[in-house]
């Protein structure tokens, strides 16, 4: 390549700072291009301009005052990450077994709105950012259908802080099913409507086509997971290979790429969708009745009319906000499958009420990390939709 | 050859007066009513496309007026912004720009008929500003003479986008004029003139109409009149999120409307070129062009029977002027853009040879017909 | 003790510091001058085929351990083909935070690497581009690790100090 330069005797590289704040670069990223004319010859990847200390902060709190923060980690599906959190800091009190049965469906219910809501985002933003704002408008539509879902079962759209550990804040509400599937009856017009609009659209397939492609070994050793990973050819999803929550009683499909273009990220991502759809339906099929609370007010706090009226719970709701739920010492890693990949939390205890090391495992960072890879040789506006489909998320990515 | 005889020496008072009213009023309806107004028709028309409700905030006294107020506080933004340019700029061509690429879109106007030729008090008005016998040349000449405004915009700038951008621009604009031009040979040779007001002429008969003559050459023209105007999805020179604005990156305020004006009056130049070769032009479907003036002279009298029959021709013209505007901003909204090699390629590698191949048909066809 | 302990064991013998399993998390702690070719080994052979590295961080125990074991650098390793996890550890000491670099294993290692850098200040030896990956190049100390203040001023950031 070099040499070939060298024998051109006009031919000069262009240098391009692409962000941090730059259309494209949402989530505040910076690309360090060089450019052949638009061919990119050489591009790294700047990321932690949306660095928060994440890990920081979570040390210096109790355990249960991390969910916040964990909120603000993949914020276009909060639910997951205080899911995945939960899940860690139960594991790592051995009491993975006795969350209520109730909890762990709706649990599953909240991971997946959550994912749909994601992939909502990801496809309509991607959409717009190749020009076509009406579909995009669409699938925003459906978004805020599917976050209308979940603020009436915790009250907020974007950082729902809504699981507790060893429980939910809040029980669904009534009518929660029939809602759902109004919701789900809109969104499947919405979901047609794009599909007709793009997925044998030219344009767009030329532009996702054979762009960002990246092969399954690649894709492997760059630790890629989620659909990203899925769209390169591997069949590997936590919800499969390792069931957690409900995902070990519900009937649902893996869908699988060949190529690991853009275009099989988006197929994927379009059928994760209704994938979505089915487990939600056949989780509000399985509901089964009861607490949402584990009975146990060291861990999980009582009720408020019980705070006020009972000594004991109140010694208990002192405790747990001041000191903090008492997690045993040890460490654990818990992987789930969010939106984007792999997210795992390993947390360290050593004892007491506030962890020693809360680490998440952030799925964006891996494929941010391959943006360099996946884009060179190929041309400026390649960056466009590659960067959209491995659907970096400032919150996530920077911590 | 130049024609020039649109000037005729007898009666010189009335044909100057003729000639100041018809420029009057193109500029007009160019500047007064499509360049602010379109702004509102894209963002009602994007707005009902995608389910929502489109500007409706602007308001005096409590009166909206459907948004249409929104036309007046962005012209009152655009003029009182900070005209901004960067260090390093070359601020003679910076300024220069947005004038090369606003004007070709107003003269290109000059030769296309927005309306027949009409007997009044014994003065023959031709509704078209300037009657040129090279018609449609002219069109392309002036019109190319846009991209040097995009051009020098990027270059003055001194920012890589905007150069990137107007790289694009000359790269991509020069394949679709070629392009362009061949595609319209089919039209030419059917008509026998690049003449707009003979073109206009030839279809009185609604199977006459450009469309039903050249249906390939009309499918061509649009993609290449699309390209030409830089819309999505052939936005690539300015494609927002890869160049942020492309070669008016760097424009701010009325400098930066000349620019968002010159792409709307681009749009309704294409459109009226769209009407003019293919579309009938000033005409009624079924309804001659001595027909209508007879039956209004019927009416109201020889000249004011003429007047009415001209004031519904016009009318009709720009009707049908503003279908196809609707119609390229439909298309606007509706797909996703292009990449810039994508477009290249299929500038030249398909456009270009199915418009020679129209051409070699309609040959073949012309000949089999005489 | 877990199946893959046991492996690691019989094959590996004293390079394994010490194995421990805990909520079905398996864990190895290695010696650090063994590191690159136990990583290597676990990823090639196949009963391991360690092909993921899913996570790397570290952990900084300050007083709770011997400042010569003060870091913990971890790894959080998954295979595909036999769905199977291990965390694997390696102690860093306090006043000499190297250890081998294992982007040559896994190309995925390169930022995450980089990250621990930034925030335990552990430097990995024969990484191509060892500079600070969320924090910026003026950032004075390295945040994570437990004698950093959490309410500490950094020159470019925050209001005056």
């Amino acid at each position: 390549m070099e040499n070939r330069h060298q024998l051109d005797l006009n031919t000069e590289l262009m240098v391009l700072n692409m962000g941090p704040s730059h259309p494209a670069t949402h989530g505040t990223v910076r690309f360090f291009i060089k450019l052949d004319g638009e061919k990119i010859i050489h591009m790294e990847t700047e990321i932690g301009y949306l660095h928060r200390a994440f890990e920081k902060h979570c040390e210096d709190g109790t355990w249960s005052k991390a969910f916040p923060y964990t909120d603000r980690l993949n914020y276009n599906s909060a639910p997951q990450n205080n899911v995945a959190y939960a899940l860690a800091v139960e594991k790592l009190m051995g009491m993975a077994d006795k969350v209520p049965a109730r909890t762990v469906y709706i649990r599953t219910i909240m991971c997946e709105l959550s994912r749909m809501a994601d992939h909502y985002t990801n496809l309509g933003a991607a959409t717009l950012e190749l020009g076509a704002l009406t579909a995009f408008l669409y699938f925003v539509e459906a978004r805020e259908l599917t976050w209308d879902l979940i603020e009436s079962v915790c009250g907020a759209r974007l950082t729902s802080n809504y699981v507790r550990i060893g429980g939910l804040a809040s029980d669904l509400p009534e009518g929660f099913a029939g809602k759902v599937k109004e919701v789900f009856a809109k969104n499947r017009v919405f979901w047609d409507e794009f599909d007709k609009l793009l997925t044998k659209n030219r344009i767009f397939l030329d532009r996702m086509r054979d762009t960002g492609a990246i092969s399954r070994d690649d894709a492997i050793a760059y630790a890629f997971t989620g659909p990203c990973l899925r769209a390169a050819g591997v069949e590997y999803d936590v919800r499969k290979a390792s069931p957690y929550l409900a995902y070990g009683n519900v009937d649902f499909d893996i869908p699988v790429g060949t190529t690991g273009d853009n275009f099989d990220r988006y197929l994927v991502r379009m059928e994760e969708i209704r994938q979505s759809e089915r487990i939600i339906e056949q989780c509000l099929a399985q509901m089964p009745s009861g607490p949402i609370n584990i009975n146990d007010a060291a861990v999980r706090n009582p009720s408020k009319e019980e705070v006020k009226s009972n000594m004991a719970s109140m010694i208990f709701h002192f405790k747990n906000t001041i000191e903090g739920i008492q997690v045993p010492k040890g460490e654990v890693y818990v992987p789930t499958e969010g939106s984007n990949g792999e997210v795992g939390f390993y947390l360290v205890s050593q004892g007491g009420g506030k962890p020693w090391k809360c680490r998440v495992r952030p799925p964006c960072f891996a494929l941010t990390q391959a943006m360099g890879h996946m884009c060179k040789g190929s041309f400026l506006a390649d960056i466009i939709p590659t960067f959209d489909m491995i659907n970096l998320i400032g919150g996530e990515c920077d911590r | 050859m130049f024609d020039y005889t649109y000037l005729p020496a007898p009666n010189l008072i009335p044909s100057i007066v003729e000639m100041m009213l018809k420029i009057v009023f193109i500029f007009s309806m160019n500047m007064g009513v499509f360049a602010p107004l379109l702004g509102w028709v894209e963002r009602k028309q994007s707005a009902l496309m995608q389910d929502r409700i489109g500007a409706n905030r602007a308001e005096i006294f409590g009166f909206t007026v459907f948004g249409l107020l929104h036309t007046v506080t962005d012209a009152i933004k655009l003029l009182t912004k900070e005209d901004f340019i960067p260090r390093g700029a070359d601020r003679p061509l910076h300024y220069l720009a947005p004038f090369i690429a606003v004007v070709p879109s107003l003269v290109a106007f000059a030769v296309i008929p927005f309306g027949g030729k009409y007997m009044l008090w014994g003065h023959e008005v031709n509704l078209v500003i300037a009657d040129l016998n090279v018609g449609m040349l002219y069109v392309f000449a002036v019109a190319s003479l846009a991209t040097y405004g995009a051009v020098i915009a990027g270059w003055a700038s001194n920012n890589s986008w905007s150069m990137l951008g107007s790289m694009r621009v000359g790269a991509q604009m020069l394949s679709y004029e070629v392009a362009m031009g061949l595609t319209l040979v089919g039209i030419f040779m059917v008509y026998g003139s690049l003449q707009l007001t003979t073109i206009g002429m030839a279809q009185e008969n609604f199977f006459h109409w450009g469309i039903f003559l050249q249906p390939l050459g009309f499918i061509l023209f649009i993609a290449c009149a699309l390209a030409e105007n830089k819309r999505t999805p052939f936005d690539m020179p300015e494609a927002e999120s890869e160049l942020i604005a492309g070669y008016f990156t760097e424009y701010s305020g009325l400098k930066f409307a000349m620019f968002w004006m010159a792409e709307f009056l681009e749009m309704v130049t294409i459109a009226a070129v769209l009407v003019a070769l293919f579309f009938g032009g000033w005409h009624i479907p079924f309804i001659t062009h001595q027909g209508l003036i007879a039956a209004m002279g019927y009416l109201f009298g020889a000249n004011f029977g003429a007047i009415a029959a001209m004031i519904i021709h016009v009318a009709v013209f720009w009707l049908k002027v503003v279908v196809w505007i609707m119609i390229l901003m439909l298309i606007r909204w509706s797909l996703p853009r292009f990449r810039f090699d994508q477009v290249m390629k299929l500038g030249w590698k398909i456009v270009l040879p199915l418009a020679l191949a129209n051409i070699f048909i309609t040959g073949l066809v012309l000949l089999a017909v005489r | 003790m877990g199946r893959l302990i046991d492996l690691c064991k019989r094959k590996l013998g004293d390079t394994v510091l010490s194995a421990h399993e805990q909520h079905g998390d398996e864990t190895v702690v290695i010696r650090k001058d063994a590191l690159l070719t136990v990583l290597r080994w676990l990823r090639d052979d196949d009963a391991m085929k360690f092909d993921f590295m899913m996570d790397l961080t570290a952990v900084d125990y300050l007083g709770t351990r011997a400042r010569s074991e003060r870091f913990e650098v971890v790894y959080h390793l998954f295979s595909l083909k036999n769905n199977h996890r291990l965390r694997v550890k390696t102690l860093v000491a306090d006043d000499d935070p190297v250890t081998e670099s294992v982007v040559t294993v896994w190309v995925a290692a390169n930022w995450f690497e980089r990250e621990v850098w930034d925030m335990y200040g552990i430097i990995f030896k024969g990484h191509p581009n060892m500079k600070r990956i969320l924090l910026y190049e003026e950032f004075e100390g390295h945040p994570l690790r437990k004698d950093y203040n959490i309410r500490k001023r950094q020159p470019l950031i925050g209001p005056e100090n």
